[in-house]
């Protein structure tokens, strides 16, 4: 690979000569930007973003630079130190979108840089209306950041500002205030290049220059709330998010979203052991920096109020009644300990992780049941949301729960319970009366063993109740459409007496077989990955927060 | 250090002068004006800028001046403020404020009446007052909320209006949207 030597800031760098354009891929010659980020030097910024096509307009990154003088040999001239002369060009440049060439210097921290970053953010602040106190962004906004860095500290500005409209609705999730705009145009591009639903536009001029979506047309496509991640001011903010809490007191997790099997990246913002919204993580191997508005949206549920919270067994009168975790898991490993080869069935969740599924097909082969998952398909669209809308599919075919053609066992299982059969059935995360297994059929069981999150209408049928957690509850893994292992954090305490399934299924198992599979997510992967074929050579510590791909790892 | 005890002469012997003394100060202050309060009927006058109990003010125009940025909430050292942020319907009555605190709850036991939230109060909408000897018969009674401190904070003359000029300056410009003629 060819590659540039220049100067940054007194700092000898190698660069490549090309770097791949964000949009079509081909190389495209490496900018000082990509340039000064490799080095690790931030250049102060607001249009540019290394996943958008470049526009250049914001001003804000502008850098002084000189180049090689050369003489009519075309080769450097030399100062007496034997260093190559250097003539500093007149005027800046904007980083974003200046090539480098060889022996180029850049320097981005001169008196006279500064002075330009001053006089830059006091345009951009003539007509912005300083409501930070108001603002969500606040706490995370660039211009709040780069004024107190760069900032003049004060305005020159007496005239009145021009005012816009404010509280725009720009589609059903998205809220914009015209008067923060710093008209970056990053949302024009994401949405147009990134989506391809060219919906947004700049309408006006000048000082009334405002962003827009078409006429007759509403900024509605899977995808944008991203605009108001990559939105540098508080201009686009997100109905579900506003004013619900200030940014600095959210507690980040890192995660990954279980909406879909793409399982993309995200932060978990909490606090109190309240949600309060999703965010995109950066994963160039899944989702780059976006993240689906369904995905972002599907977490309301964690805090709802009816999660089941207790440990419910059900006497032999019918009655249901509390009882502790140790009662509860001892009862049932006395019970499986004498169910007969051939008369069970367990119907595990592919919303499982990995580790939980493997310790279920690990009571499987235990009381010889047999196992399948629910299959979970809906509408995908053409960019990140998958048509599984399970996160852990493929999970559940490395361990064996299910086959490649997920719920074919289902048919199989509810005939045989009809038929007095299979006396036990153990559900783990699935509401068996909506894939047919009525109640009625279910009432055939000598034993039904229901562990789920939010009630639904299996879990009053269930003889043991056992009150699981949601993925930001506990930690774990995935493994994704593209047999991606991921891992996924706790971000808040699950309800009342709800405990993560790998802990309890580890001690039934415990008290089944005397043998140790581990008590957190860690101990059962690494026990894991060490007996399946497709996890071989993977451990926790090697998934770091990005993941490893099943073959990746086997090679 | 051990102190090396003076010997008495024999009129400091006698004591007679020590309590000759002491009856002469107590009867300086028998003369003077008196000092004692008949607390709590009577109440101390604490100087101005005395920090006593931080509530919260509403302008002459009775707009509650809380914007609910929380600034207060993340200074505060002993965690004493809890707000409540206004979620994310379009509340009309707001104007171009566009947002005003659902609740707002101090902890007056955990308050240390440092005085940070004043400072930090980007909207000049808590005050530390006068109030000094706060009482309740309970802990939940000692936790106040939005009503109580607005009540009891009253109203802060404010020069500028900040909101209402931008108000105004949009309606002549006519662009402003939530305009209610």
């Amino acid at each position: 690979m060819e590659t540039i030597t220049v100067k940054i800031d007194g700092q000898v760098v190698e660069v490549p000569a090309t770097m791949p354009d964000p949009i079509t891929g081909k190389p495209a010659p490496t900018t000082m930007m990509q340039a000064c980020n490799l080095a690790n030097i931030i250049v102060p910024h607001y249009c540019f973003h290394e996943k958008l096509p470049i526009a250049g307009n914001c001003r804000m990154c502008l850098v002084q630079y000189g180049t090689p003088v050369m003489g009519p040999d075309r080769k450097p001239i030399l100062n007496p130190d034997k260093t190559p002369k250097i003539a500093k060009a007149p005027r800046p440049v904007v980083a974003c979108s200046t090539p480098i060439s060889p022996g180029m210097e850049i320097y981005t921290n001169t008196p006279e840089v500064r002075k330009m970053r001053q006089a830059v953010l006091e345009f951009l602040l003539i007509n912005h209306p300083l409501d930070c106190p108001i603002c969500d962004q606040a706490g995370e906004c660039k211009l709040q950041e780069y004024t107190f860095d760069y900032g003049s500290p004060v305005s020159e500005f007496i005239e009145t500002k021009v005012h816009k409209p404010k509280q725009a609705l720009l589609g059903p999730r998205v809220i914009y205030d015209a008067e923060r705009c710093i008209l970056c145009t990053r949302c024009i591009r994401f949405t147009r290049d990134i989506v391809g639903d060219d919906a947004l536009g700049i309408v006006n001029r000048g000082s009334y220059s405002a962003i827009s979506t078409f006429h007759g047309r509403q900024f509605d496509n899977n995808y944008t709330l991203n605009t108001v991640d990559i939105c540098p001011v508080g201009a686009l903010t997100t109905r579900d998010f506003r004013f619900r809490m200030r940014v600095w007191f959210l507690k980040e997790t890192r995660t990954v979203c279980t909406s879909c099997a793409m399982g993309c990246n995200i932060l978990i913002g909490s606090r109190n052991n309240i949600i309060y919204r999703f965010t995109p993580r950066e994963n160039d191997a899944v989702n780059s920096c976006w993240l689906c508005d369904f995905g972002r949206l599907n977490y309301k549920w964690i805090n709802r109020k009816d999660r089941i919270s207790t440990v419910f067994s059900k006497t032999e009168n019918g009655v249901c009644e509390e009882v502790d975790w140790q009662t509860a898991i001892e009862k049932i490993a006395g019970y499986l300990k004498n169910v007969k080869p051939g008369t069970s069935a367990i119907i595990a969740s592919a919303r499982l992780s990995n580790e939980e599924l493997w310790l279920l097909s690990k009571l499987k082969k235990l009381i010889g049941a047999m196992s399948d998952s629910v299959p979970r398909f809906d509408k995908a669209d053409n960019f990140l949301l998958k048509s599984d809308r399970n996160p852990n599919t493929n999970g559940a075919i490395l361990t064996g729960i299910c086959s490649e053609r997920i719920g074919e066992n289902l048919q199989n299982i509810k005939n045989k319970i009809e038929q007095g059969e299979l006396k036990t059935l153990i559900v783990f995360g699935e509401d068996v009366v909506k894939v047919g297994i009525t109640p009625q059929i279910l009432s055939k069981l000598d034993m039904l063993v229901v562990s789920d999150i939010l009630p639904n209408a299996t879990t009053p049928l269930a003889n043991y109740l056992l009150p699981g957690c949601a993925a930001a509850e506990k930690s774990g893994t995935f493994t994704n459409i593209n047999l991606r292992v991921q891992k996924f954090n706790k971000a808040i305490e699950p309800p009342g007496k709800a405990r993560p399934e790998y802990e309890f299924l580890s001690e039934l198992l415990v008290l089944m077989t005397d043998e140790k599979s581990g008590y957190t997510a860690k101990e059962i992967f690494d026990k894991m990955t060490a007996g399946i074929v497709g996890f071989n050579r993977m451990n926790w510590s090697k998934l770091g927060d990005t993941g490893i791909s099943v073959e990746k790892a086997n090679q | 250090m051990v102190i090396k005890r003076h010997k008495l002469n024999l009129l400091d012997s006698l004591y007679i002068t020590a309590i000759i003394g002491g009856l002469q100060v107590t009867l300086r202050h028998f003369f003077k004006k008196k000092v004692t309060l008949q607390y709590p009927e009577e109440r101390h006058l604490v100087p101005p800028g005395y920090r006593g109990a931080p509530y919260l003010v509403k302008d002459q125009e009775g707009r509650t001046k809380c914007v609910s940025c929380q600034l207060c909430e993340f200074i505060c050292p002993p965690k004493a403020i809890t707000i409540t942020p206004p979620g994310p319907e379009i509340d009309p009555s707001t104007g171009n404020v566009e947002k005003r605190p659902k609740d707002f709850k101090i902890n007056m036991l955990r308050c240390i009446y440092c005085g940070l939230c004043q400072e930090v109060c980007p909207e000049e909408a808590i005050f530390l007052m006068e109030d000094y000897s706060l009482s309740g018969t309970s802990r939940e009674e000692m936790i106040y909320d939005l009503k109580k401190l607005l009540s009891l904070g009253g109203v802060h003359y404010d020069e500028v209006m900040k909101w209402k000029k931008k108000a105004n300056e949009a309606k002549e410009q006519k662009v402003f949207p939530p305009i209610e003629e």
